[in-house]
């Protein structure tokens, strides 16, 4: 056994400064590449939403980015230092990852669940603000109300919010958000994005990975279009957000509309 | 809000610390019980007077045959009890917590299967070079050593996947009950019967020396997995997000599982093959005081060892002078009741877990 030696808490970084990149990064799972020039980098204080169709390696350079699978090439740093020289310790204290399902083995209560990402400060001055911190985390996924009951008796969207509060609580300054949305209706959908916003504008960086092209060019400043594991378009969401990109990657037409009121673009499939 | 997340959290505290409690308690007492019971028994005040006298605290001797009864026959098969319930009620909730999976239990990743195979090929090959220890030291070592098999076969490329860990224990187990079957195939009757009776388990044989060897490995290993506790919590939201919450999810297994193969290896090498009490033990506290295993842990070792005496008392008393096999009577109790537990659930829950 490791005695615990107090661990140093990273300073949050100021807004704006890069968190994370990752240059042309290549990995190849049983002789299939998954990823073959996938590059994207957030700075603190912005939402940057991962898109592409199915099977473009969006999860898998998630995974990437979260430190889980070393790539075989390119280049991945974390506030400037290479990913791969993070112990797992530090690395808790510097990013979280929603995972994509959640399960959980044993039947702990949701505000148990919550609690747990609290587990990277323990031993740290951060750990006294532990039980606010996972209020604020519950109140703000509106899981508050299921508290008490088991993780496993909660139905699919009242599970996905309180993993979601569970990496909120992890108070990581980088977010990776693999389809936080996916189980969720329309409200709580709206919900995620405006908490991704938030943390954003409290200054950390949100990687969220989305399948709904208009709820990503409402909610993020920057679009990272992935396809066939490389990225094929890197920008605001006004410049990537277009017509003719997003038919030939989605391999199916689109209508790109601003929205009569706001202008923000709607991105819609054409159908017959 | 703060304090409505507080306020759920605060009776679940005191509901563990009170189980642990009675728990505790009830050992105490079984304990007690199953020195003064048998075929001589001996009143619990000269239990009390005996200890007391020997601690130096006043009290006085026994006559010498109650005396003798109570401290070479019954507290070490009732230590030897405790200590072996001990190690397989822990034992099986560190299994449950690191393989994420209420139906493991020690057995699984070969520990019993391979210690059975060191005590029959001791036993039929008629080997005696550490004297009556023999059985024991070769029960313990290839426990371990089948445990470890296990885990390097099931390893590739610095990971190990709990499917892959749980499929090689179940081709190990084959092979070691292979094995076992030739060893028996070429055995006498009478080493037969020695095996059959070792296959059962009981703690007929129980010795102060027996306790002593058990006792490291008890000591340490119930020792060490509460150190894992928070972390075994988060490994049930699985190995990846455990990950991201700073967890070395690879090392924590390395170290439980050869906490689990220590614990399981000795008491296997001591008592024979006692099965159920690592299954249900956790199970049921589970249910009782909830998954975390700051709690379940060393509870499954109080309850492990409330169960193993109790059932240790039954064994030689229940068909007195006849004494029942341990192993027989646990799984005899333990797996009916297990079934109910499993029915209940469902009723319930509509499901495990």
């Amino acid at each position: 056994m490791r005695l615990r030696t107090p661990r140093e808490v990273p300073e949050r970084p100021s807004p704006g400064t890069e968190l994370l990149t990752a240059e042309a990064v290549r990995l190849a799972v049983g002789g299939r590449a998954l990823l073959d020039g996938a590059s994207v980098r957030v700075a603190a204080g912005e939402v940057v939403a991962l898109l592409g169709p199915n099977g473009a390696g969006k999860s898998t350079l998630l995974s990437v980015l979260a430190g889980d699978v070393r790539p075989d090439g390119g280049e991945v740093r974390l506030r400037g230092r290479p990913l791969a020289g993070y112990g797992a310790a530090e690395l808790a204290l510097h990013r979280a990852l929603l995972p994509q399902s959640a399960a959980l083995s044993f039947p702990f209560p949701a505000d148990e669940v919550v609690r747990m990402g609290r587990a990277p400060w323990a031993g740290t001055a951060a750990a006294t603000e532990d039980e606010a911190v996972v209020a604020e985390a519950m109140a703000a996924t509106e899981s508050a109300a299921f508290a008490g009951r088991p993780f496993t008796a909660l139905s699919g969207g009242e599970r996905a919010r309180v993993a979601l509060a569970r990496v909120l609580a992890q108070r990581a300054p980088l977010l990776l958000l693999d389809e936080p949305t996916a189980a969720l209706d329309l409200r709580h959908q709206e919900l995620v994005l405006r908490v991704a916003r938030a943390r954003a504008a409290a200054g950390d960086g949100v990687v969220v990975v989305l399948h709904d092209l208009s709820l990503a060019a409402a909610y993020a400043d920057r679009v990272v279009l992935l396809t066939a594991g490389a990225t094929v378009a890197d920008g605001p969401v006004a410049e990537v957000l277009r017509a003719p990109l997003l038919s030939e990657v989605y391999g199916h037409p689109v209508e790109v509309l601003p929205h009569p009121r706001t202008g923000v673009p709607l991105v819609l499939p054409e159908r017959g | 809000m703060t304090t409505a997340v507080r306020s759920k959290a605060a009776p679940t505290v005191s509901r563990t610390t009170l189980i642990t409690a009675v728990l505790a308690a009830a050992l105490v007492l079984c304990a007690l019980l199953a020195a003064g019971v048998g075929a001589y028994r001996i009143p619990l005040g000269d239990i009390l007077a005996s200890a007391a006298h020997r601690l130096g605290l006043g009290g006085h001797a026994l006559d010498r045959v109650p005396e003798s009864v109570l401290w070479n026959v019954r507290l070490p098969r009732v230590v030897l009890a405790l200590l072996v319930g001990g190690s397989l009620g822990c034992a099986g909730a560190l299994m449950q917590g690191v393989f994420g999976n209420p139906l493991a239990e020690p057995a699984v990743i070969g520990v019993s299967s391979g210690g059975a195979v060191g005590a029959v090929a001791c036993i039929v090959l008629g080997l005696d070079a550490l004297g009556s220890w023999t059985v024991t030291a070769f029960a313990f070592a290839s426990g371990l050593l089948t445990v470890f098999a296990v885990y390097l076969m099931a390893r590739s490329g610095g990971r190990t996947e709990v499917v892959t860990l749980i499929l090689t224990g179940v081709a190990v187990n084959a092979f070691c009950g292979a094995l076992i079957g030739i060893f028996l195939f070429t055995a006498d009757s009478a080493a037969i019967s020695q095996v059959t009776f070792w296959q059962l388990g009981s703690l007929s044989q129980a010795t102060w020396g027996k306790v002593l060897a058990v006792l490291p490995f008890a000591l340490v290993g119930l020792a060490v997995a509460p150190l894992y506790a928070r972390k075994l919590d988060l490994l049930a939201l699985g190995e990846r997000p455990a990950r991201h919450l700073g967890v070395d999810v690879e090392r924590m297994r390395l170290v439980l599982i050869t906490v689990v193969a220590l614990l399981t290896a000795a008491a296997v090498a001591v008592s024979g093959i006692i099965g159920f009490v690592g299954l249900v033990v956790p199970h049921l506290l589970r249910m009782l005081a909830g998954p975390g295993h700051r709690f379940l842990l060393p509870a499954s070792a109080l309850g492990g060892a409330l169960v193993l005496v109790a059932a240790d008392l039954a064994a030689r008393t229940v068909a007195e002078p006849a004494e029942l096999p341990l192993g027989v009577l646990t799984a005899l109790i333990g797996s009916p009741f297990f079934f109910w537990l499993l029915r209940r659930t469902r009723t319930r829950q509509g499901g495990w877990a």
